[in-house]
């Protein structure tokens, strides 16, 4: 099995290549380069595997949440990979991605979604070894979380945002943060293999960004309505 | 050879394919216009989400239309800037992995030179050199053109663009985005009744002003009664206002450069009054004009795979990068 994972979701751009059980990652905190750096760390990888694309199984990317131009770097990338060798992609989820990072048995995983606001996500290790979700992913603010009553490992930049908001919030379940750790291409692909194997491999044009965020703007019906409330007190 | 051309500035997505000896071969246009209607302009974010939807359906449909397979394509020409950035990161990194992955060089290409050329695309093209006035939403643009790649800058809009003004003076006159078009269509039925200023035009020198226009158009709008024919007549006399003021800037364009040959591009070029002010200018001069058709005023994927092809004669191609520029001078080509 071979798979090419990437991930532009945060200041971190990363790529890396499972070849059947092992990883080679390039990885680089680069807030403004990832459009200058993902590609060549693409070509170098393959090339010192001695591999063309088009030798590849799959592709995964970090779908998201994350910055939103981020996302749509990674999305593009590996969608022109994708449908130029006519590969399937598995996309991954960001906060999965983090959680996998140390594989504890729950972790609240919660990065900084801005305007008051974090993308959470609660994800148990499963018995293959892999962190799942346990429920849904959404962007809100600390005080509308959920979460099982369990002891876990608080994941993510969030926690370094929010940390007094969320422990109040989490009710002592959370004794261990570790808020300074990012996505890394390594574990989307290991999470990459996962999902190719279980069948979650899609065609280029079906990978997009999971957004979590999807009001972005108000229509002009939305902003009379509005003014007209705050005319009217 | 043949060469695919993708367009993700602004809020369309423009995909095409130009054959070196036939000429264009396809095109495809997906238009946003639609969805940012609702929200009174268009909203960057929304834009690139839709792109990065459409684009790969967009460039499959392509291919398959025009019965070409993948390893047909030559040459991945993609626009670079200027224009939205999130917009264009889509096209260019999309651009960019694909030319990758079929192991061919992709051309990063200037927008505003795609508008140029576009009417080269059309069956008796222009020959250089020529004097070219860019009109759209974003731009004003007088330029002086030798050759591909070699322009001078003779005048460009201080403030708002042509196109911008036509949007802005449709706003205040009610009509909704994108009222540039509405503004025309309302321009229909007005009645020759105002008098609106040439700008500039009483000075020398070719630059352009267009935003006392829009502050004149509110001035008379508010001292009438805002009837729909009153609406019509300032529609009417701002629009025939900005044709003439364009073609008095272009008479003088070409007589500084001694050029007899005028091509008009860019969304406002599709606009039948300032087409015909323009025609009529270049009788009188003894000149010629050239417009693309008016489906290649506004953006478009041809124009992109078309000026790609001749920067990829002259050699040029794009490393291995998602390069994307949203401001980017014409003049620093």
């Amino acid at each position: 099995m071979k798979l090419l994972a990437l991930d532009t979701s945060t200041e971190a751009c990363s790529a890396a290549l499972f070849i059947d059980g092992e990883i080679r990652q390039r990885f680089e905190i680069t807030p403004k380069a990832h459009t200058k750096l993902l590609l060549p760390m693409i070509e170098s990888l393959l090339a010192e595997a001695e591999l063309k694309l088009s030798q590849l199984d799959a592709l995964a990317f970090g779908c998201g949440p994350g910055s939103f131009t981020g996302l749509r770097i990674a999305t593009g990338v590996v969608q022109g990979l994708a449908f130029g060798a006519d590969l399937p992609i598995v996309p991954v989820s960001t906060l999965a991605a983090l959680a996998q990072n140390r594989l504890p048995e729950l972790a609240f995983v919660a990065t900084d979604a801005r305007i008051g606001e974090i993308f959470w996500g609660v994800y148990q290790r499963n018995t293959d070894g892999f962190m799942e979700l346990v429920g849904k992913e959404a962007v809100l603010p600390v005080e509308q979380i959920e979460f099982p009553a369990q002891s876990a490992l608080g994941m993510g930049s969030g926690w370094r945002v929010y940390k007094d908001e969320l422990l109040l919030k989490t009710e002592g379940f959370v004794t261990q943060i570790e808020s300074d750790i990012l996505p890394q291409s390594s574990t989307i692909a290991e999470l990459g293999v996962y999902g190719f194997q279980r069948g979650l491999g899609v065609a280029a044009e079906f990978a997009q960004p999971i957004y979590l965020r999807d009001k972005v703007a108000q229509t002009e019906i939305k902003r009379a309505q509005i003014r007209l409330k705050r005319e009217n007190g | 050879m043949y060469i695919l051309g993708i367009e993700t500035s602004c809020d369309e997505t423009g995909v095409a394919i130009y054959h070196s000896q036939r000429g264009l071969v396809h095109h495809l246009l997906y238009s946003q216009i639609e969805m940012h209607s609702e929200y009174g302009g268009v909203v960057p974010e929304l834009a690139s989400r839709d792109h990065i939807r459409k684009l790969i359906p967009l460039i499959k449909q392509l291919l398959h239309e025009s019965k070409l397979t993948k390893i047909d394509i030559t040459v991945i020409a993609y626009t670079a800037g200027p224009g939205l950035m999130g917009a264009l990161l889509v096209g260019a990194a999309t651009a960019q992995s694909l030319a990758f992955a079929w192991q061919i060089p992709a051309v990063a290409v200037h927008h505003m030179e795609g508008h140029l050329l576009a009417p080269m695309l059309e069956e008796n093209p222009p020959e250089f050199p020529f004097v070219a006035l860019l009109i759209s939403g974003g731009h004003t643009l007088l330029v002086k053109v030798e050759s591909i790649g070699n322009y001078e800058l003779l005048g460009e809009s201080l403030d708002d663009a042509a196109g911008e003004a036509f949007d802005k003076t449709a706003k205040l006159l009610g009509l909704n985005y994108p009222g540039g078009v509405k503004l025309s269509e309302l321009a229909k039925s007005g009645q020759v009744r105002f008098r609106f200023p040439r700008p500039m035009t009483d000075r020398p020198g070719l630059d352009f002003s267009f935003s006392g226009l829009k502050t004149f158009a509110l001035n008379t709008f508010q001292k009438c009664e805002k009837t729909d024919q009153d609406k019509a007549d300032i529609a009417l006399a701002f629009q025939n206002a900005v044709a003439e003021t364009l073609a008095i800037k272009c008479r003088r364009a070409l007589q500084q450069t001694d050029l007899k040959t005028l091509v008009v591009a860019g969304g406002v070029s599709a606009n039948t009054q300032i087409r015909t002010t323009l025609m009529a200018m270049i009788e009188k001069e003894n000149g010629q004009i050239f417009f693309p058709r008016p489906e290649f005023c506004t953006d478009n994927g041809a124009m992109i795979a078309y000026a790609g092809y001749q920067r990829f004669l002259m050699g040029e191609t794009q490393r291995l990068e998602i390069f994307a520029r949203p401001r980017w001078a014409m003049s620093e080509l």
